[in-house]
């Protein structure tokens, strides 16, 4: 009874999901479809869905432009830069919330999640001003350092650390271990899977990060991807092949992250959400 | 304290344990005062002054939110913002449902199905942008071979705003369908089977069973993407620099330009002040909606 009433559900599924899949995918693939052209085919009067001669010219134009490479550069960088940085001070701070006792600790925790609500866009104005009087403007610092305010990792963190069985963490101290030996002993060695997931999340976050950059960088040197594509009509003319190529090329890094660490990334976004911890 | 220290002192963690914790602590406390509490109440400070981006000039009290509450510019802005949120904010939870469904059904190749949906939400906004931008280009793009003429859609009054918000909504529909995956997964599989047994059908199954258990999770989606949307910026910046005839410019937009171009940044923080008072409303009424709901579905 089950598998004939289930069959056409399944049916409908299965089309469904191939033509929803397609949809999603096609955007991808014509801009790959684009940036295999010579540049004289995607602007030529007849349509074609595939290129006519298949050529890389596009991707090695981009690159030999000079533009591109240095703003790879820029964002792996900042990107390596802020999610190591951020795993470092966001993890010490979750741990004293989790497993120490200090005064003002409610308040303090309470007072962090307030940045969780408010959106980091109605800083903008003040911060700038701020990387303006300690001449930190269009610096790696000045890109860096306000995106190492992370209080979703540190919840994140602490609900792990939380969640931890105590008794390890009193044998430690019995035998007389610092907390820094604790967390670096006890609590890091079971906490890899949480700490990949939030790095590859912080890291996706921190290469596409757009709205900061923007505000801080004034020189195209030291642009990061997200901003560098932006210009591409400056950087390589009104020549559609290589403007796919860069897009393709600039999403690269972010993409493979994601392919090759599926199961992390989706872990640590569901978490970041403060849904499951 | 020498070596080890004997188990009675080591339990006393009190003692020794605030200066570790605020060690421990320093270096978050230091970011977040320096470049989060500050800038917050500078943000305050700020709207009650006439300043430009280097220099606070005059203590102006509360004039620049009475020129705020008549400016034409920014109700302009939250009414596009507000536009944009309408024609994203449903969508994007009912299609992430859609999808999560979809992917749930499959044993085989779910992953493969996952990653279709999921990918274009890892990618950078401009790398978003350029492949709209290209679809939608007026002689060459892809969606004008086929649904015919040569329509600028980016540079057309009506179209703009619809054409930046299926944009956005192929970007970012794949965490919505996380969000739901997510919940999928906690309905315990013998509620299927049992009810299936009692010869439900499957839309008794959907409405009975996995309806019920995702409505907090859809209503969790559409508080995350309402505001999500409400910080609408770049899509527009990019794409339509706000045009045509600034039907595209919204909130974040005036405010940027109010700042950086107009360097009037003590009007551009009283613009931000309204926005988190915006935002936050919003939120807390639909929080408020949600629960309602939830009580009276009981």
């Amino acid at each position: 009874m089950r598998s004939t009433a289930a069959l056409p559900w399944t049916l409908v599924a299965l089309t469904a999901s191939a033509a929803l899949a397609l949809l999603w995918l096609a955007p991808l693939l014509w801009a790959a479809s684009t940036a295999l052209r010579p540049e004289h085919e995607t602007v030529s009067a007849v349509f074609h869905w595939l290129p006519q001669t298949w050529t890389l010219d596009a991707f090695a134009k981009v690159f030999a432009a000079g533009s591109l490479p240095r703003w790879l550069f820029n964002s792996a960088l900042v990107a390596l830069l802020v999610t190591m940085l951020t795993m470092a001070v966001s993890i010490t701070a979750a741990y004293a919330f989790s497993q120490m006792t200090f005064r003002g600790k409610r308040w303090l925790f309470a007072l962090s999640m307030i940045a969780f609500m408010l959106p980091f866009e109605s800083l903008i104005v003040p911060l700038f001003r701020l990387m303006n009087q300690l001449r930190l403007i269009d610096t790696y610092a000045g890109i860096v350092l306000p995106q190492l305010v992370s209080p979703v990792t540190i919840y994140v963190f602490k609900q792990f650390f939380d969640a931890v069985p105590g008794d390890f963490r009193d044998a430690a101290v019995m035998d007389g271990a610092s907390p820094w030996q604790v967390l670096r002993y006890v609590y890091l060695p079971v906490s890899g899977n949480i700490v990949w997931a939030m790095s590859i999340v912080v890291f996706i976050g921190a290469w596409n990060n757009f709205l900061w950059p923007f505000i801080v960088i004034t020189s195209s040197e030291m642009m990061t991807i997200p901003l560098g594509l932006t210009q591409t009509q400056d950087a390589f003319g009104v020549r559609y092949a290589q403007m796919m190529a860069a897009a393709l090329l600039g999403g690269t890094p972010v993409a493979l992250a994601y392919v090759l660490f599926q199961r992390r990334v989706t872990e640590g976004m569901l978490a970041a959400t403060g849904l499951k911890g | 304290m020498t070596g080890k220290a004997a188990p009675g002192q080591a339990s006393r963690r009190g003692a020794s344990g605030a200066g570790a914790a605020f060690l421990m602590l320093a270096p978050f406390l230091f970011v977040f005062v320096l470049f989060f509490l500050a800038p917050a109440l500078q943000t305050f400070i700020m709207s009650l002054t006439e300043s430009s981006l280097t220099r606070t000039n005059a203590f102006i009290g509360l004039a620049n939110y009475a020129t705020l509450m008549h400016d034409p510019a920014f109700w302009n802005s939250l009414r596009h913002t507000l536009y944009f949120a309408v024609l994203t904010v449903m969508p994007l939870a009912v299609l992430g449902l859609v999808m999560a469904m979809l992917v749930d059904h499959f044993q085989r190749g779910r992953s493969l199905l996952q990653a279709s949906f999921f990918l274009p939400f890892v990618l950078p906004v401009s790398v978003m942008t350029l492949i709209v931008d290209w679809m939608l280009h007026p002689a060459f793009g892809l969606v004008n071979h086929i649904v015919g003429g040569e329509r600028a859609w980016l540079a057309d009054r009506d179209w703009a705003m619809p054409a930046v918000a299926l944009g956005t909504i192929w970007w970012t529909v794949g965490f919505n369908m996380l969000l739901f995956l997510a919940a999928l997964r906690n309905i315990p599989a013998d509620l299927y089977e049992a009810a299936t047994l009692d010869g439900a059908n499957r839309l008794q199954l959907f409405r009975h069973i996995t309806w019920p258990a995702l409505r907090p999770t859809f209503g969790m989606a559409l508080i995350l993407q309402l505001i999500a949307s409400f910080k609408i910026f770049g899509q527009t910046y990019i794409l339509t620099g706000g045009g045509p005839f600034n039907t595209t410019r919204v909130t974040l937009h005036y405010m940027y330009e109010t700042a950086f171009v107009q360097s009037d940044a003590g009007y551009a923080a009283a613009i931000a002040m309204a926005f988190v008072v915006v935002v936050t409303c919003l939120s807390l009424s639909q929080i408020g909606i949600m629960n309602w709901l939830g009580r009276r579905g009981g």
